[in-house]
């Protein structure tokens, strides 16, 4: 279950966004790609996701090709920036869509959708808002179900799009550490996009600093701080550096 | 001293008044005049009117007909809305702009046109004849030029909404596993859905009314092609005020419930979408 990019180019009209980017994420793994806005990590992320694909280069997991495979036979859970919920229906709608949506034998029956919804509403602790809408949901709640919805699929690697953005700065500290322990529980390897050093640095176990569509660098964050390979990665990680010593709170 | 009420946009009270004014002019009024010789009917003789099989057979024409052209230009109003937005392709704004024109057209010239071409020694109308098909003089010449005046109303609605939609939501359904199909069912559908309906219940309404573009096409026989609004004009023609009025006030009706049938299914269908973003 080891994720490996290989060599991934993409560019837009002649503009190089990605250039050979080099990844691997191993199983369980929480990695963060962290670069300023520009610097290609959402375009390599909707790569990983199947929503793009890349000019050159190849993706693998689990020891197959997944090139040139379609978002939809990936098996990837995503959760968007904006959360994309589905706003037309009920929150427990949305968490069930995944299985609603298999075909023939792996469809599970309509009672199994609603036992396993039920169980997932109650791992997320969002049982009381399964007949709630979207629009009369809070931006903590929203990511929940949106986390929510895309685990339902069982998947087999969690993408995360800036997914603490929308939200103010109070709840997004208090939601890192549920979410990361929501997919230590599942037990599945997760790619964090952002662009908040604090964030990477208190999430993720490596961190893969994106700058002009290249990996600069890509550790633990112990040895981003001590060991920047690059002036860049030393810059962008700059003031960061009593971070570790006085710790995060963690 | 009793306090106005405030409101924080000023101008309430004089746009409102103006509104209404122009309101009451040009919709009211004429309606208030078709109301008021319905009103010189009794019960009985409206019955009378109404159930006379002339009138009945031109209400099940002109229902029927509409009801077609109804279903035609929701469904390709549907694929040339999806068309117009998410496609980008050379001749697109002309296109986009093709669309408008039966609001531009005169009716008359559009049955005109119709009739020209659908006639037995039409383009269309040789080519047809040799497959043993009539539509000129017929219930589907009636269909067509109905569904020709309404072409807009199925497009024009859907297509803002389908520009507004959050591609994200389509993307979140692929990576949970839905097919293009699917997606289009359980995502796409259910939002455009409101405005389909405002659609079709526009296109239904403009029909039942439609006058100039379906007397030169429909042939105009009592009983087989004759539409409801070209019954009243002939009423008129008599002098029959009466059944005349009856039978608009009738049509008029049958527009007005639908329109508001088609409001509250469109009030249901979108309370749970967010106004705007």
């Amino acid at each position: 279950m080891t994720l490996h990019v290989n060599d991934i180019s993409k560019s837009y009209s002649n503009n190089p966004v990605l250039d050979q980017v080099q990844l691997t994420i191993e199983p369980g793994e929480f990695i963060a790609l962290l670069g300023p806005s520009g610097s290609g990590k959402t375009t390599l992320l909707r790569i990983i996701a199947g929503l793009q694909f890349a000019d050159s280069g190849s993706l693998w997991f689990d020891q197959i090709d997944m090139t040139a495979m379609q978002a939809r036979e990936r098996q990837f859970g995503m959760v968007f920036q904006n959360y994309a919920l589905f706003e037309h229906m009920s929150v427990a709608d949305n968490v069930a869509f995944g299985l609603k949506m298999r075909s023939g034998k792996t469809r599970p029956s309509k009672k199994e959708i609603a036992k396993r919804v039920t169980n997932l509403l109650e791992m997320a602790e969002i049982s009381h808002l399964a007949d709630r809408f979207p629009s009369q949901l809070s931006g903590g709640q929203r990511q929940r179900v949106a986390l929510t919805r895309a685990l339902a699929i069982e998947p087999r690697l969690l993408l995360l799009d800036e997914p603490f953005s929308a939200l103010d700065t109070k709840v997004r500290k208090g939601l890192r550490k549920s979410l990361r322990d929501l997919q230590r529980n599942v037990g599945i390897a997760a790619i964090l996009v952002t662009h908040d050093q604090e964030e990477a640095l208190e999430m993720a176990d490596r961190i893969a600093v994106m700058n002009d569509g290249r990996i600069e660098q890509f550790d633990t964050a112990t040895n981003l701080l001590r060991n920047p390979a690059t002036p860049f990665v030393a810059d962008f990680l700059e003031g960061l550096s009593n971070y570790m010593t006085e710790g995060a709170g963690i | 001293m009793k306090k106005a009420p405030r409101h924080i946009l000023p101008g309430f009270g004089l746009t409102l008044g103006i509104s209404l004014f122009f309101v009451s002019l040009i919709i009211l009024l004429p309606l208030s005049g078709l109301f008021w010789q319905m009103g010189q009917l009794g019960l009985s003789d409206y019955w009378r009117i109404l159930s006379s099989e002339r009138t009945l057979a031109a209400f099940h024409i002109t229902l029927s007909a509409a009801a077609m052209a109804t279903l035609f230009n929701a469904s390709f109003g549907l694929l040339l809305a999806w068309v117009l937005v998410r496609y980008n392709f050379r001749g697109k704004r002309i296109l986009d702009a093709l669309i408008d024109l039966p609001f531009a057209l005169p009716t008359a010239v559009a049955g005109i046109a119709l009739v020209a071409l659908y006639d037995k020694n039409g383009w269309m109308g040789t080519l047809l004849a040799q497959a043993d098909l009539k539509v000129a003089y017929t219930w589907w010449g009636i269909a067509l030029a109905m569904t020709f005046t309404s072409v807009p109303f199925g497009v024009r609605t859907v297509q803002p909404v389908m520009e507004s939609l959050d591609l994200d939501a389509e993307e979140a359904a692929q990576t949970l596993g839905a097919k293009d199909f699917q997606i289009f069912r359980t995502i796409v559908f259910p939002q455009l859905w409101p405005s389909f309906i405002t659609g079709a219940s526009l296109a239904f309404a403009r029909s039942l009314g439609e006058f100039g573009a379906v007397i030169f096409i429909a042939g105009n026989m009592p009983f087989k092609t004759e539409i409801a609004s070209l019954l009243i004009m002939i009423r008129l023609e008599e002098y029959d005020y009466p059944a005349a009025s009856a039978i608009a006030g009738s049509l008029l009706l049958l527009a007005l419930l639908v329109l508001i049938l088609a409001n509250f299914a469109q009030m249901r269908a979108s309370r749970h979408l967010k106004k705007g973003a």
